[in-house]
């Protein structure tokens, strides 16, 4: 790699990482997925970059108050293989086992994928159908942003230049719960051309909750609200989760690109959310 | 010094052994040109155009030349007296443009190197490359060769307004007759498309002037160093004998690194004027731009047949995309497309019509098949197209038409002679290990049921062993040195240059056997001219026919001097060497090798009429090329929801004559055969409207991936080639060559039920899934 000159800082605590970003000049540097290959590029050229990769703050995985911490440094690896996010969140391990490749999966972040907000991701997917709540930190004060304000367009997240996630918090999944994660993967890359996040429960015959959240089909990912509505109350019979599925792209502004068509795309939403919610019942 | 040399107690040639290779490859102790490091080094960086087609208007190289750590920015003026990049090929119509090292006052293609920035940092190098501000003036560019060849298109050479490079015309037999005769004509349009060779270690060189004894030493990343001395030698001005070019550790080619590029002389022109070591390698992103890609074909064939299936004729039209400037072989790759033609098939009319193409791209070249690939799928389509039409098994149809096991010599309609081959016995096996009729029956329960499964076939005949030297630009042989050391070990020169073949392992075989030695006792030297005999190259599948011929003669030359000191020690007039061992036939004594060794060296007496030492050279030329060939088998489904592939089943029965390596030719054939699925199913290069790279970097660009590749059943007939003593044909692009047809045949047939006869590669799901939507009408 040969990038820009920059200025480096490896700071140890949160508290030192918010300090050298009170600014609002550095960038921010985790996994180094999708950083480090724009600097390689010189597409991003920082003047600072702040390396969180040594804050063992942020490797934290807690459940606290029905909830589920995960610190945003922890790796797709460590979420994929946590014995405690399999049993509390499996959505969330599911998809993160389906990210990139070995290599990836053990440098990329959790925290670092949903910051850069790649249009293709598969976090935001589940982080969508999780009803995430992301922990933003810096100096001095703290917020936390749900998800459904968190991802404001390709590449934008609702993250100040001065802020850094601290901590993803997502529910703890009740019992008679089903989850899946289905995706058809663009062959270069290894992101998803369309990526369907499903949480359905059933109660009595009768689907009592379901969440759906998507990636790839758009400039941000979303909860197919639509979906959810036409599947909560029914029996998740075939037909049902067909009807339920085609809405997946209504009212969204398909993505068209090298890899995939928007009418394409559209179409393999509708296969793909269908998999996925019967995966999950 | 080890003195004692175990003998030879079991036989090399035909074990699965591992590479000797590997451990450097594995433990990162191999020193490729990027690892080499000398004192002083320097490092340029190229800065190249970012337009298709512009007017150089003027640059400023001022600012880049302020910068601290730069030491010289060179533009097209700085070089304009050094010779051009070049191309060896001629063709009576071939138009060859000047192609400078760096573009002088207009720039043809994305990626053109416009100038070259020299610093004591690679930072500072790559900095500096953004300094250098070049006035373009845009102008209309065109991308794709079938627009170029339209009246009115852009020129991409102003000369040659029509933009054809170059045309070949080849016939054979009467094809107007045979079209005349036949029952059936099928028709199709095949594009073979554009791939990035991508080699796993970019290119790079480093060069050193000597201003001493005014010579200069190039590490380059090639797979010909012999000839990159002679055609630098040429460019540079600088004799060949005050050249040395070195080809250290090379992290693959797949022919890409068969030419001479503007870089690498550049490298060495640059440390000649600036008198310090300079290091330049290329980052992957201008891999993409500013190597040489494969393929490039617009094809359109016409077969004409029997009703019952008898093949008569072909005729075929090949659109080839040169881009804007022809690399060392470029006008080859269609012209060997147009050899292999005919495939496996005995129908003797064939009529070929070459156009190459003058584009606003990069230049297209040699890439594993080179040329091969494209003839061999549009043939076994148009095989699969004819079943489809004739409603004949494809099975039955090719086996109508092979050539058959007593034809051979086969002197082909395109002028080549097939060595030796039994295609139906290879096809036989294939359909038997496969479960064919089995597998045609779940196929046929499976569309009740909705299922798309689809079985492809493809046969293929290659043309390796590149070659006889009237086949090729400078010579066709290859060399071999061996040495018996004082101590009895042995070293091995090759004039081959391998990069990932195995070449080091599959000589040392060769080598132990026929020598009666322990491979342990062996070593094998490539790659530097200044000790290594002069030698050819490694391209073409030709490193253990051609320059493990030369090996083995060499080894046999050696022998006759072995025993000549054998006999002076034994004081006899009849010994036999065998074995690591001289005998005496009349008395049963015996002298080891370990002991005729350092005498021969040594003495202090030596035989009457013999030369010190135990070395022999070798030249061999070919007599001919060897034809491997093969039959590959592929099970797809088709998602009929999404259009997505998946491979159940890929089996692979190849014969590439006598095997002397079975671990490194399946490796071969699996690392083949997932070149041959990319092309298939995911890779493509791909140029806008505008004449941009768009697949610059491997997040667009679709090499598969080792999950992407399915599990890969090998087999193999052995059919020795009569070409050489070692019975080898080469197996280094079977895979590939194979693997395209085979894919796509299953994928059609799949979809053979809605009417689909053709698809054009690579098949992604969208594509599918649109024929699929349509009912099979594109």
């Amino acid at each position: 790699m040969i990038p820009q000159e920059f200025n480096y800082s490896r700071p140890g605590t949160v508290q030192e990482a918010v300090d050298l970003l009170a600014d609002g000049e550095a960038k921010v540097l985790a996994g180094g997925m999708s950083l480090i290959p724009l600097m390689k590029l010189r597409l991003s050229a920082p003047e600072h970059v702040v390396d969180l990769g040594r804050i063992a703050d942020l490797t934290r995985i807690a459940e606290e108050g029905g909830s589920l911490h995960l610190g945003a440094l922890l790796t797709h690896h460590q979420v994929a293989t946590s014995a405690l996010v399999q049993e509390k969140c499996p959505l969330l391990a599911e998809t993160a086992a389906h990210i990139g490749d070995s290599q990836v999966r053990n440098m990329g972040t959790l925290g670092g994928s949903a910051a850069h907000a790649d249009p293709a991701a598969d976090y935001p997917a589940a982080l969508c159908a999780l009803e995430a709540k992301v922990r933003l930190v810096r100096k001095g004060s703290e917020r936390v942003v749900d998800i459904g304000d968190f991802f404001v367009d390709a590449l934008t997240t609702a993250v100040e230049p001065e802020e850094i996630i601290s901590d993803l918090i997502l529910p703890v999944e009740e019992s008679g719960t089903g989850v899946s994660y289905q995706k058809l993967r663009q062959p270069a890359s290894g992101f998803a051309i369309v990526g369907v996040a499903a949480r359905v429960r059933t109660s009595g015959g009768r689907i009592t909750m379901a969440r759906v959240g998507v990636t790839g089909l758009s400039a941000t990912a979303y909860r197919a609200t639509g979906v959810e509505a036409l599947l909560e109350g029914s029996e998740g019979s075939q037909a049902d989760v067909a009807k339920a599925a085609a809405a997946v792209d209504e009212g969204v502004d398909a993505i068209s690109d090298l890899h995939a068509s928007s009418d394409y795309r559209r179409s393999v939403a509708r296969v793909y959310t269908a998999r996925a919610i019967q995966a999950a019942l | 010094m080890e003195t004692t040399v175990s003998k030879k107690t079991e036989r090399m040639v035909g074990k699965p052994i591992r590479r000797r290779e590997d451990p450097r490859l594995i433990t990162g102790t191999a020193t490729y040109v990027e690892d080499i490091e000398l004192p002083g080094m320097h490092y340029a960086a190229v800065v190249r155009s970012p337009h298709p087609a512009a007017n150089i208007k003027g640059i400023d190289t001022r600012e880049a030349e302020q910068h601290p750590g730069v030491v010289a920015v060179y533009t097209g003026k700085d070089i304009d007296h050094l010779g051009a990049v070049p191309c060896a090929i001629s063709l009576p119509d071939l138009r060859i443009p000047h192609h400078h090292l760096l573009a002088q006052d207009r720039v043809y293609y994305v990626g053109h190197p416009v100038a070259v920035v020299v610093a004591s940092d690679r930072y500072v190098a790559a900095d500096a490359v953004d300094l250098v501000e070049v006035e373009y003036e845009p102008t209309d560019s065109v991308s794709e060769p079938e627009e170029a060849l339209q009246d009115g298109a852009p020129a991409v050479h102003a000369e040659w307004p029509d933009n054809v490079a170059f045309t070949h015309d080849q016939a054979g037999g009467d094809v107007e007759k045979a079209f005349a005769e036949a029952d059936v004509i099928v028709k199709e349009r095949i594009v073979s498309q554009r791939l990035a060779p991508s080699a796993m270690e970019p290119r790079g060189t480093v060069a050193s002037w000597n201003s001493g004894d005014e010579t200069l030493t190039v590490y380059s990343s090639t797979q010909i160093p012999h000839i990159l001395r002679l055609l630098m030698s040429g460019v540079l001005g600088l004799p060949e004998h005050k050249l040395r070019v070195i080809a250290p550790e090379v992290g693959g080619g797949f022919g890409s690194k068969c030419e001479l590029y503007p870089e690498e002389a550049l490298t060495a022109f640059i440390a000649m004027k600036i008198g310090k070591p300079v290091k330049w390698v290329l980052t992957r992103r201008d891999e993409f731009l500013a190597t040489i890609h494969g393929r490039g074909h617009v094809d359109y064939y016409e077969l004409a047949a029997k009703k019952d299936g008898t093949m008569l004729g072909l005729k075929v039209k090949i659109i080839q995309d040169v881009g804007s400037f022809h690399m060392l072989l470029t006008p080859a790759m269609p012209t060997l497309s147009v050899l292999m033609l005919p495939g496996l098939y005995r129908f003797k009319n064939v009529d070929a019509k070459v156009v190459g193409v003058f584009t606003h791209r990069m230049a297209t070249d040699l890439y594993r098949g080179a040329g091969r690939p494209e003839a061999t799928h549009g043939i076994e389509r148009m095989v699969e197209v004819l079943a489809a039409e004739l409603g004949m098994d494809p099975v039955e149809l090719r086996k109508k038409n092979f050539v058959p096991p007593s034809d051979f010599p086969y002197d082909t309609p395109m002028g080549v002679s097939y060595d030796s081959g039994n295609y139906a016995a290879i096809l036989d096996k294939a359909v038997e290990t496969v479960g064919y009729s089995q597998l045609r029956q779940e196929q046929q329960e499976g569309r009740q049921q909705g299922r798309l499964m689809g079985i492809g076939i493809a046969t293929y005949g290659e043309i390796c062993a590149f070659g006889p030297s009237p086949a090729l630009p400078a010579g066709g042989w290859e060399s071999a040195t061996v040495k018996i050391e004082p101590s009895g070990n042995v070293t091995v020169m090759t004039g081959v240059s391998p990069h990932g073949q195995g070449t080091q392992t599959t000589f040392s075989q060769i080598a132990a056997d026929e020598l009666g030695v322990d491979i342990d006792s062996i070593s094998v030297a490539h790659g530097d001219t200044s000790t290594v005999q002069h030698g050819v190259g490694t391209f073409g599948s030709r490193n253990t026919s051609v320059g493990g011929t030369a090996l083995v003669l060499a080894i046999r030359e050696l022998k006759e001097k072995i025993e000549t000191y054998g006999a002076f020690l034994l004081e006899s007039d009849d010994v036999t060497y065998a074995e690591g061992v001289c005998t005496c036939n009349k008395t049963g004594k015996t002298v080891p090798l370990a002991e005729i060794a350092p005498k021969s060296w040594f003495g202090p007496t030596f035989p009457p009429n013999t030369q010190p030492g135990l070395i022999a050279t070798n030249y061999w030329e070919p007599p001919n090329f060897a034809f491997p060939f093969g039959a590959h088998i592929v099970v797809s489904e088709v998602d009929p929801d999404t259009g997505e592939v998946a491979i159940k089943r890929y089996l692979a029965v190849d014969d590439c004559g006598k095997v002397i390596n079975p671990l490194l030719v399946d490796g071969q054939v699996h690392g083949g055969v997932a070149q041959g699925l990319g092309q298939a199913l995911y890779e493509q290069v791909v140029y806008d409207d505008t004449g941009q790279l768009v697949t610059g970097e491997y997040m667009d660009y679709a090499l598969p991936k080792a999950a992407m590749v399915p599990t890969i059943e090998t087999d193999r007939t052995e059919t020795p080639s009569p070409v050489n003593p070692l019975g080898v044909k080469g197996v280094g692009e079977a895979g590939t060559i194979a693997a395209s047809p085979a894919v796509v045949n299953s994928v059609v047939d799949a979809l053979s039920h809605l009417g689909v006869r053709h698809i054009d590669m690579p098949l992604t799901p969208e594509k599918i899934w649109k024929l699929v939507q349509q009912g099979g009408s594109a």
